[in-house]
């Protein structure tokens, strides 16, 4: 209405605004929106509810809720060998609603100015920071294209300043009357070619303020801003890194370049600095673009920036410039405050400023000094009751202190050693150490066993001549030292060793004489340079050295080793020439002796194993090689590896691997089918047996046939040795002594492994009130027992000493050579030394029943043999009296005392046996 | 060949590096749980893997993706080796066999099976005709596929690693008593012995350098050491790290030692001894 008014009658009135649109006629006004009907809709019309700026803002998803009608879609995960999965890293805006990301969301998606390129006037504050970094930059002056380049813009305050009267350059507040201070030169001031960057006129305009008259109001000075330069590289604090325009205007009148001139009015100070210095006029031109010809040339007109320039360390003092250190701040170059100015280097940060006193030292305190024998660990003490031990308990339990926490009594009899225990329970000390096994051979044996040795150590040793050169790499730092060692070592030891049949160096016939020489003066005890004239004369120093090692080394194996067999065995207490039981020195196998070996470092043929190994033909075809084993059908090991228990290892002449190999394959094969003896196979080598022993080949046939009808071969014949016939068993004994290897080689029987197992069982049964004593858990006692055994049999029958006493009692007495077996030597927890006699087979569990029975019946097939022989003479006599096998076992079952022990002392002797060689 | 370098770890990956630059250039997964032994082919075609999910791995190493996948062992494997011509892996287990992988053919279980050793394999090498491996019962077991033999050299204590001297007459085997010794390949001789490191506990490598001079082994107390290998003295003990030094690995012709320690490989140059690359 008013404008129709307007427009109508005056004409001179002002109007504000622009005329609303003159009304249609017949046309209502429009009602104007309520407010509930405002409502907000989205990109595709639909509505929007509000619920909050702080409740979530719009509606999302799908009402309200997230996502779609059904809920979240979960991202299906496929990866399969050829299409991997690839980790998908999710952002936030996988998050977001698709209006976020439209114009208006926070996450617009569409290009927009963004202020960089928004703004319309310079920002004089980012201008100078930027003029300073210009400065700063590789290429000084290279913002100021970028003035030229990029639009500036000035917010909105600057512009009100502006309309305000503000001055760029002024600073802010009412005019103050005074002398105006120069404000600083702007480095601006450079003129760069082509260029005149807008703070030249601001350079002018100070110019003229010198003479301005008094009377002129001033603008406050412009406050310099704080330089707000976020930190983003790796430099240290204030470190401004090498200026370039120092480094290219070469200011050589500086030794050092100062790199911790901070701040950027230190900067314009030396941009300053270096103009009025030189009076060089700053360009583009010239420098850039080399030298004229005609042009006198500048020393440094490229950068002589050298390293040399720089302090590569921290030195304490600068003497030249006196400057503390090329860090340190001027403001302190008053030394007012030495003791802070050492404490100080570097420049104080803005808003810090320097402590007034420094700050005590924190004192460190320390640690205590450990007592030298201090040990990290509580344990207790065992209290030892005084009175109801011996004072060497005590002692044994001092040794043991540590392990033992709780009753001293029950636990630390396992602590003990077996003389401990001995001393302990008072029994009789065993027989001294055991000589050699050889000293109890008689002259024409030890010549036999020489023999057989000779021909094993010949292959044995086959290659020791051709490892010389591999050996000859080595050089002995220092031979002498070792020889005396070894001297020293050997010394004693050598007394007793048997050295006529210990040829470690048969295959070379000069070397082995040498060697005998070399061991017979020193069991006499010469001294090492006497001995060198037993080694070759017309080798040189090092082989005499190597030689001299090497029988340093087989002396003192041979010793050990040698000592290990004769602990086996015990002097026989009669006198006999038949007792012979052949012990090649074959053993190499067994893991006791390699361990020596492996401590005496006499690696090689001692510590190493070949077997035959056939590998697959696809293998071998794979790796190009032929295959070895063309016609075998074999994989692997022919045979599963030599057994380690049996007895074979420890009696057999060394022989081709093949036929070792055969040997245990059948062996193996028996001992799987443990539980049903297979006769063919022992009655088979038998007949072998016959081809010589025709003497008792009839035996034989006899036996067979018996063992037909009889599963078990009666016991009772070993027992009726007491009253067996002495004069049938010297020829036994002596075809024995002519077919060792043949009974060496000879596959076990499992005839004598049922024999055993049931006269085992017969036996506990029978005589339960004899091993009553033995079944007590002591192994001390157990010792004793066996020792007791040894003995009972000496006593008791001259026939059964005659046969078994040497290898059997030997063997009890095993427990003394085992004391002398390194501790570290794994015997089984569940072995105790002489425990193992077949009546005690039983108790054990049953896996390791099995396997010691096995092992043991290997061990005992040889002596078993002998007392078959017996037997067999016996059957002869008495086959009248011993026909059907019932009445032979009453006889077992009420046997003797003596074949009791006989028995005994064969099943107990065996177990260390097998432990020694385990 | 001494351009890359594998690492595998308990991340159940392998991952490739130049070990001269110090980058990572691929990374293989696919491995159930640790990895414990990996080794590249001689055409660094292929590379074999054997982890702690008892299954030996055969990788493509360009697209990164398991051709193969051998599983049989009954235990974790050790160590694994590939054959001179990359068509046998021989893998080593803590079930105490050596297998023996086809990988031309497509047979899912081994071409044989060694399991001679009564105690874990810990160490496996590989020669033209010759598998050596080192087990846990203290031997060194060489099988020769040329004469059809299994030489088993007792050395007492658990064997850690062994290998080949380069000119192939010797073996050298690091047991956990702390001690290397150089065995002669064919008489099982004692040719040198070498101590002053610590070996006890973990499964450590021990090397030969490229020219046979010197032993070097690795020890639990974050050092490298050498020995001379003729002399047997300690040559040089090269401080690497604050812990166990896990693996070492030489150049096989310049004399570059890899090292890996507490999740870290370095390079070292035996003439500056400067470190290098610090990947992984």
């Amino acid at each position: 209405a008013a404008v129709e008014s307007s427009d109508s009658e005056e004409e001179d009135l002002v109007s504000y605004g622009s005329p609303l649109q003159p009304l249609q006629e017949g046309e209502r006004i429009k009602k104007p929106v309520p407010l509930q009907e405002q409502t907000v809709k989205d990109a595709k019309g639909r509505y929007q509810r509000f619920h909050g700026a702080f409740t979530g803002g719009f509606s999302a998803g799908y009402f309200n809720t997230v996502g779609t009608k059904e809920g979240w879609t979960p991202s299906a995960f496929v990866s399969s060998r050829q299409k991997r999965a690839g980790r998908t890293i999710l952002g936030p805006e996988d998050f977001m609603d698709e209006e976020d990301l439209s114009e208006f969301g926070i996450a617009p998606k569409d290009i927009t100015t963004t202020d960089d390129f928004a703004s319309k006037a310079k920002d004089r504050i980012k201008e100078k920071a930027r003029q300073i970094a210009g400065a700063v930059a590789p290429i000084p002056g290279t913002t100021a294209f970028d003035d030229l380049i990029g639009p500036s813009k000035i917010t909105v305050g600057v512009e009100l300043l502006r309309k305000m009267g503000w001055k760029e350059g002024q600073g802010i507040g009412p005019r103050v009357k005074r002398k105006p201070c120069r404000q600083k030169p702007d480095p601006t001031v450079k003129i760069y070619g082509c260029a005149l960057p807008p703070g030249l006129s601001e350079g002018s305009e100070d110019e003229e303020d010198e003479y301005q008259p008094e009377n002129v109001t001033f603008a406050p000075k412009d406050v310099m801003p704080v330089d707000l330069t976020p930190k983003e590289n790796v430099h240290g604090l204030g470190y401004k890194g090498l200026d370039p325009s120092q480094a290219l205007f070469g200011v050589s009148g500086r030794e050092h370049l100062n790199l911790f001139t901070g701040g950027s009015e230190e900067t314009s100070n030396l941009l300053g600095d270096l103009r009025h210095s030189k009076g060089r006029k700053l360009g583009i031109t010239g420098q850039a673009f080399g030298v004229g010809a005609l042009e006198e040339e500048d020393d440094d007109i490229y950068a002589t920036d050298t390293l040399s320039k720089y302090d590569t360390v921290l030195k304490d003092e600068e003497p030249g410039d006196g400057l503390y250190g090329w860090t340190a701040p001027k403001q302190y170059k008053s030394k007012k405050r030495p003791e802070r100015e050492i404490k100080y280097i570097g420049k104080v940060l803005a808003g810090f400023s320097l402590a007034s006193k420094p700050s005590a030292p924190t004192k460190i305190y320390p640690p205590p000094s450990l007592p030298r024998n201090y040990r990290p660990v509580h344990y207790f003490r065992p209290v030892i009751i005084a009175g109801n031990e011996k004072c060497h308990l005590q002692k044994a339990l001092e040794e043991s202190a540590g392990k033992l926490e709780s009753d001293p009594t029950h636990q630390g009899r396992h602590a003990l050693s077996a003389a401990q225990r001995r001393e302990q329970l008072g029994e009789p000390e065993l027989k001294g150490p055991a000589p050699s096994v050889l000293e109890y051979l008689s002259k024409k044996d030890r010549e036999r066993l020489k023999e057989v040795k000779q021909a094993s150590e010949q292959q044995m040793k086959a290659k020791i001549v051709s490892q010389q050169s591999p050996k000859s790499r080595f050089q002995s730092a220092s031979l002498e030292d070792a020889a005396h060692k070894w001297q020293t070592l050997l010394g004693g030891q050598l007394a007793n060793a048997g050295s006529s049949d210990f040829k470690p160096f048969a295959k070379n016939p000069e070397k082995q004489k040498r060697y005998e020489n070399f061991v017979k003066s020193l069991k006499k005890g010469e001294k090492v340079d006497t001995l060198e004239r037993f080694f070759d004369p017309d080798a040189t120093e090092w082989e005499r050295g190597r030689e001299r090692e090497e029988f340093f080394r087989a002396a003192s194996f041979y010793r050990s080793s040698s000592s290990a067999l004769s602990s086996r065995f015990t002097r026989a207490k009669y006198e006999d020439d038949v007792d012979k039981v052949e012990v090649p020195r074959d053993q190499e196998n067994d893991i006791d002796d390699k361990e020596t070996a492996v401590k005496m470092k006499m690696f090689g043929k001692l510590t190493r194993d070949t077997f035959e190994w056939h590998p697959d033909k696809l293998l071998c075809k794979r790796f190009n090689v032929r295959d070895p084993y063309p016609d075998s059908s074999v994989v692997g090991l022919p045979k599963v590896k030599r057994d380690k228990y049996s007895v074979f290892n420890f009696l057999t002449v060394p022989e081709p691997t093949t036929s070792v190999t055969q040997a245990t394959n059948e062996k193996i094969q028996e001992s799987n089918s443990l539980k049903k003896p297979k006769k063919s196979s022992r009655w088979d080598v038998s007949d072998k047996e016959k081809e010589k022993k025709d003497s008792i080949s009839e035996f034989i046939s006899l036996a067979r046939s018996k063992a037909d009808v009889q599963q078990q071969p009666p016991m009772p014949a070993t027992q009726e040795c007491g009253t067996g016939t002495t004069e049938t068993l010297p020829t036994v004994v002596t075809d024995e002594e002519k077919n060792q290897e043949e009974e060496s080689r000879r596959p076990p029987m499992d005839l004598f492994k049922a024999i055993f197992v049931s006269s085992s069982d017969e036996k506990s049964s029978s005589s339960e009130e004899e091993s009553d004593e033995e079944q007590q858990p002591t192994t001390s006692e157990r010792e004793s027992e066996t020792t007791k055994q040894a003995d009972v049999p000496d006593s008791s029958s001259n026939l059964q000493e005659s046969v078994t006493a040497t290898a059997d009692s030997g063997i009890s007495s095993l427990p003394t050579s085992k004391q002398e077996l390194d501790a570290t030597e794994e015997f089984g927890p569940k072995l105790p030394p002489a425990f193992s006699s077949g009546r005690f087979c039983r108790h054990l569990d049953r896996k390791e029943k099995h396997r010691k029975i096995r092992e043991r019946h290997k061990t005992k097939k040889e002596r078993k043999r002998k007392k078959e022989k017996k037997k067999k003479h016996k059957k002869q006599k008495n086959k009248g009296k011993h026909k059907n096998k019932k009445s032979e076992k009453d006889s077992s079952s009420d046997s003797t005392d003596s074949s009791d022990s006989l028995s005994d002392m064969d099943t107990t002797g065996l177990s260390p046996k097998e432990l020694l060689r385990r | 060949d001494g351009n890359y370098c594998l690492t595998c770890g308990s991340d159940k990956t392998l991952k490739l590096w130049n070990p001269h630059k110090g980058t990572a250039l691929r990374t293989y997964q696919g491995h159930g749980y640790e990895v414990l032994d990996a080794a590249g082919s001689f055409d660094n075609s292929q590379i074999c893997s054997g982890g702690a999910d008892k299954s030996v791995a055969l990788w493509d190493v360009t697209t990164g993706q398991v051709v193969r996948k051998y599983r049989g062992h009954a235990g974790k494997v050790n160590c694994v080796q590939f054959n001179e011509e990359a068509t046998v892996i021989v893998s080593g287990s803590i079930d105490s066999t050596v297998r023996c992988w086809d990988c031309r053919s497509r047979r899912p279980d081994p071409i044989q099976v060694l399991d001679e050793a009564k105690d874990g394999i810990s160490s496996v090498k590989l020669s033209a005709h010759e598998i050596l491996t080192g087990s846990v019962d203290g031997r060194v077991r060489r099988y020769d596929l040329r004469t059809g033999q299994l030489f088993s050299d007792y050395i007492g204590s658990p064997i850690t690693s062994v290998c080949f001297s380069k000119d192939g007459q010797c073996v050298l085997a690091a047991s956990l008593d702390s001690t290397l010794r150089l065995l002669d390949k064919d008489t099982g001789e004692l040719l040198g012995e070498y101590t002053g490191h610590r070996s006890t506990t973990y499964r450590l490598d021990c090397v030969l350098n490229e020219q046979d001079t010197h032993v070097g082994c690795a020890s639990e107390d974050g050092h490298v050491y050498f020995w001379d290998l003729v002399e047997g003295s300690l040559a040089l003990s090269l401080p690497v790290g604050q812990g166990v030094v896990q693996s070492l690995a030489f150049h096989p012709r310049l004399p570059c030692l890899l090292v890996a320690t507490q999740g870290q490989v370095t390079l070292w140059r035996e003439d500056t001894f400067q470190p290098e690359g610090d990947p992984n």
